[in-house]
């Protein structure tokens, strides 16, 4: 079907796909959870607020379970490497996942305030965590992680959950905490209305204004502050893995090579500061369903600015450069990842033609009268 | 070498994360399916109550599943974080069949679940049972992936080791799909799933009777789930697990530990029905025995031989011999690739690399591996013998006592005097365990009695670990035990909540609570 290389080279893109699909569905639940605990004033509009993703936040959920499959299925040792180097970052990921589907589903089902305050502040959780811990890591897998593989590809990590806490990596957790904060908020404004829509509209002026700028800072620091990685000799991206034949460069600044190689790359971050304000004058005109697409289009940028410049880049090793994995030899086998192909290309269509129907199923605005007269039914 | 502490730390936290896991998982299958038969009446008759009956078990079910979806994400995290090395030498096959699990089958359940809520205004009452049913099908298609894949670390198939990738790669998903030993644990865990969730409403449906309040409503409950609980509960013992611990080497060890069997019998096998099995003397005390019906169990036959503990135990010995010449041959092929003569013994000899590497736990270079050495190995390469024989019975009495609940509750029901029998919906009430007490033995027949392995022959447990150290292993079992127990004792006190108010808690006014008379909550 494909050969060894053009298929390494159509996974990573499904793994960015898979990424997007997972920041751009999932990324405004989480950033309404981030909002919620203060956008909404009194327990109606914190409804509002819930119910307004409630029906579809787990189906969105899902893209990040596929996620976790798709990296296990097509790139195995970056998933392994990954998992187990990150291990404490990892399970706060995950107990911060878990506040959600309970949150959701136990919140309103008792009338009692501080059941549902205690229940508003572990969904703030539940949005916020994920939030700050998926930021920290794309912000260490920039710098390079310290991990090391031995012959039989055991891979050992030298470092803990609290070096992770890097500069580079706090500003990352800005962006995205503004990313989402701003993709959310601009779907409450599509779904919600009144009060609550006007405070969604200062929020995404204000995380427009904090995400351009953070973005920017971030950009000129990989470009003159970071160093970047450059496989140097050793690769062959037409044969099986061998991740310690390679030698790899460590240098200032190398991380934008592939932005020098074609200036044309320089388009995607250009257009994620262009679309954050975009969405601040789309909703400002009342252009609703077009601001949610453009705050999307800032999402999938952000996420393809940093794979743009990573590629053929996985996972760096920071402290042994030769261990790093990159995408010609951390792969599947070629009879997997062909497999897996087809079986995606059959099931995704599939998956997000009924995603689609259930959002049109669904559509409308979300009102506090709504939530009155549904009182036990709904979130 | 890896420290037997975090090997034994991170057995126990997958362990105890993924039968947590499981006490929510098969009554999210079975109430699922009873809500899409429910709601079938519902479209077919046009009677209010099916749609409440629909409603109220939905109620039930929804909490249910917000456990489900919290503690399965917890499975696919930890094969990284905690079985790293696992997770490289086996990804190539385990990996792509969680990927599709997730975009085939938890897709369809995660994104038809919020409409199967909220979707009864917009929908048509077609639009809305088709929902509930994909709904269904999606919890039972997920179950089917997983499945696979647990098949495939029990009797793994359609793979081979390639020696320059350290792993072990797909050679054909037709076989792994075929595999006999998931398709006979796929039947039999979703029907115990189904089980569970007929023993669930049955039992609550029986509460109310007792309490003599919505009887109308518990009757109708009652009447279903002892029709699906009984075709369901014998689905399970007919289909049997154990007919697929015939197939290969590790599951006939599980066979033999689970019927202590000593010696290999002459067919047809006698089962022991009650017994002390002693590891040291090798022998079982007080044992009552019935004849052939062990033979008739694993083989369904008359003639083949069901083997013995004793001589697997030498098999292996020679197989960890033999699994010493396999690595050693690809450590000199490791070095030098052109070595021809090393190739050649390596490709006679790799099957049993698996073996081989069973030493790694008493010696990191196996090959200078002592005689005490491999008598330990090989004592080790099967699992204890006592556990196995009580868990498997425990499962067997539960299924069992589940039978004539179903049955007795069916007849009565065919005869239209259920409700009348009280000592029936005591029973039935205090049946309510039985379904989880005998998936997680179950659950610990199939994966303990797959020890020392991860991937049965192939990968050893004590290898498959990650190079974490015991002090975030101590930190992250903490975490799960705060986080799990905070949320079990929620999750009890809103299923109790609920299942007391009952179909009060729809609020239609026509339940039980909401009449005159009736208390209020």
């Amino acid at each position: 079907m494909f050969d060894f290389e053009t298929i390494r080279i159509i996974w990573w893109g499904l793994l960015i796909f898979v990424i997007c699909g997972f920041l751009v569905t999932d990324g405004f639940d989480f950033g309404i959870a981030m909002l919620l605990p203060f956008l909404g004033k009194t327990d109606d509009e914190r409804r509002v607020m819930l119910n307004s993703i409630g029906p579809t936040w787990e189906g969105n959920q899902v893209w990040l379970v596929v996620l976790g499959g798709i990296a296990f299925g097509a790139w195995a040792l970056v998933y392994a490497v990954l998992f187990s180097g990150l291990y404490t970052a990892m399970l706060v990921l995950l107990f911060g996942l878990f506040l959600r589907p309970v949150g959701f589903d136990y919140r309103s089902k008792l009338p009692n305030p501080r059941w549902r305050s205690a229940w508003d502040w572990a969904l703030f959780a539940g949005g916020a965590v994920p939030v700050v811990v998926l930021s920290l890591v794309a912000g260490n897998l920039i710098l390079g992680l310290p991990f090391q593989l031995d012959a039989d590809l055991r891979s050992t990590y030298s470092g803990g959950f609290i070096d992770l806490f890097q500069p580079f990596a706090l500003l990352s957790v800005v962006i995205g905490v503004a990313l989402l904060c701003l993709h959310g908020a601009v779907f409450l404004l599509w779904r919600t209305e009144a009060a609550l829509a006007e405070r969604a509209r200062k929020v995404i002026f204000w995380s427009s204004l904090v995400f351009s700028v953070s973005f920017i800072i971030a950009g000129v620091w990989v470009a003159i502050g970071l160093d970047g990685y450059h496989i140097i000799s050793g690769i062959d991206t037409t044969s099986i893995n061998n991740p310690l034949a390679k030698t790899v460069e460590k240098a200032n600044g190398l991380w934008l090579d592939n932005y020098s190689q074609y200036p044309g790359l320089c388009l995607v971050p250009l257009h994620a500061i262009i679309g954050a304000w975009s969405v601040v004058w789309l909703s400002a005109k009342h252009y609703q369903g077009l601001s949610f697409l453009t705050s999307s289009l800032v999402v999938i940028c952000v996420i393809l600015t940093a794979a743009g410049s990573m590629f053929p880049f996985l996972a760096p090793s920071s402290t042994f450069p030769t261990s790093s994995l990159t995408i010609w030899d951390s792969s599947a086998s070629h009879y997997a990842l062909q497999l897996l192909f087809v079986a995606t290309v059959i099931l995704m269509p599939i998956v997000m033609a009924y995603t689609t129907w259930v959002y049109r199923v669904l559509r409308g605005k979300i009102t506090v009268a709504d939530i009155k007269k549904n009182n036990n039914i709904l979130y | 070498m890896i420290s037997n502490e975090v090997v034994e730390l991170s057995r126990l936290q997958f362990g105890l994360t993924a039968m947590y896991h499981f006490l929510f998982v098969p009554l999210t299958m079975g109430l699922a399916f009873l809500l899409a038969i429910m709601e079938s009446v519902y479209v077919m008759s046009n009677k209010l109550i099916y749609k409440d009956m629909t409603q109220f078990w939905g109620k039930l079910f929804g909490i249910n599943v917000a456990m489900g979806i919290t503690t399965g994400i917890t499975l696919e995290f930890q094969f990284g974080t905690n079985w790293a090395y696992y997770s490289h030498y086996v990804g190539d096959i385990f990996g792509p069949l969680l990927a599709i699990e997730g975009m085939l089958a938890f897709f369809l359940e995660s994104t038809f679940i919020g409409l199967f809520f909220f979707g009864w205004q917009q929908l048509s009452k077609m639009q809305h049972l088709i929902v509930t049913w994909l709904l269904a099908l999606g919890s039972s298609l997920s179950a089917m992936w997983i499945l696979i894949a647990n098949g495939w670390m029990q009797h793994p198939v359609g793979a081979e080791f390639n020696y320059e990738t350290m792993r072990m790669e797909l050679t054909s998903l037709a076989d792994i799909f075929f595999n006999p030993i998931a398709q006979v644990k796929f039947v039999h865990t979703v029907a115990a799933g189904y089980t569970t969730g007929s023993m669930f409403v049955l039992g609550i449906s029986a509460f109310y009777l007792l309490q003599n309040r919505d009887v109308a409503f518990a009757r109708r409950s009652f009447r279903i789930a002892a029709g699906f609980g009984l075709a369901s509960v014998l689905s399970v013992i007919v289909l049997g697990d154990e007919s697929g611990y015939t197939v290969g080497e590790v599951q006939k060890a599980k066979l033999a530990t689970i019927e202590a069997e000593w010696e290999t019998e002459k067919p047809p096998a006698s089962f022991t029905v009650f017994g002390i099995p002693n590891e040291q003397t090798m022998t079982t005390d007080y044992a009552i025995k019935i004849p052939w019906l062990m033979g008739l169990v694993a083989t369904r036959s008359i003639d083949e031989e069901v083997g013995g503990i004793k001589e697997i135990l030498k098999n292996n010995r020679k197989r960890i011999k033999r699994g010493m010449i396999a690595y050693d041959n690809l450590q000199k092929i490791r070095q030098d690739k052109n070595d021809a003569q090393a190739k050649s013994v390596f490709e006679e000899y790799k099957g049993d690399l698996g073996y081989g590497l069973l030493l790694k736990r008493y010696t990191d270079n196996v090959i200078d591996a002592t005689p005490a050495q491999i008598d330990a190995a090989t004592r080790h390469s099967i699992p204890k013998v006592a556990p196995m024989f009580w868990a498997f019975r425990g499962m067997v009495l539960a299924g069992f006592l589940m039978l004539f609940i179903f049955a007795a509750s069916f007849y009565y029901n065919a005869k239209r005097t259920a409700h009348k029998q009280r000592w029936l919906l005591r029973l039935a009430v205090y049946g309510i365990p039985l379904p989880w007490i005998a998936s997680e033995l179950g659950w610990v027949v199939a994966e303990y009695g797959r020890q020392p392995w991860t991937i049965a022959g192939i990968l050893p447990t004590h290898l498959s670990v990650s190079s974490v150290d015991a002090g975030q292993l101590y930190l992250s079992l903490a975490g799960f035990f705060v986080f799990y127990s905070v949320l079990l004792v929620i999750e009890l006190f809103m299923m109790t909540k609920y299942i007391r108010l009952g179909p009060s808690s729809l609020h239609t006014g026509r339940y039980h609570f909401e009449q005159e008379g009736g208390e209020h909550v």
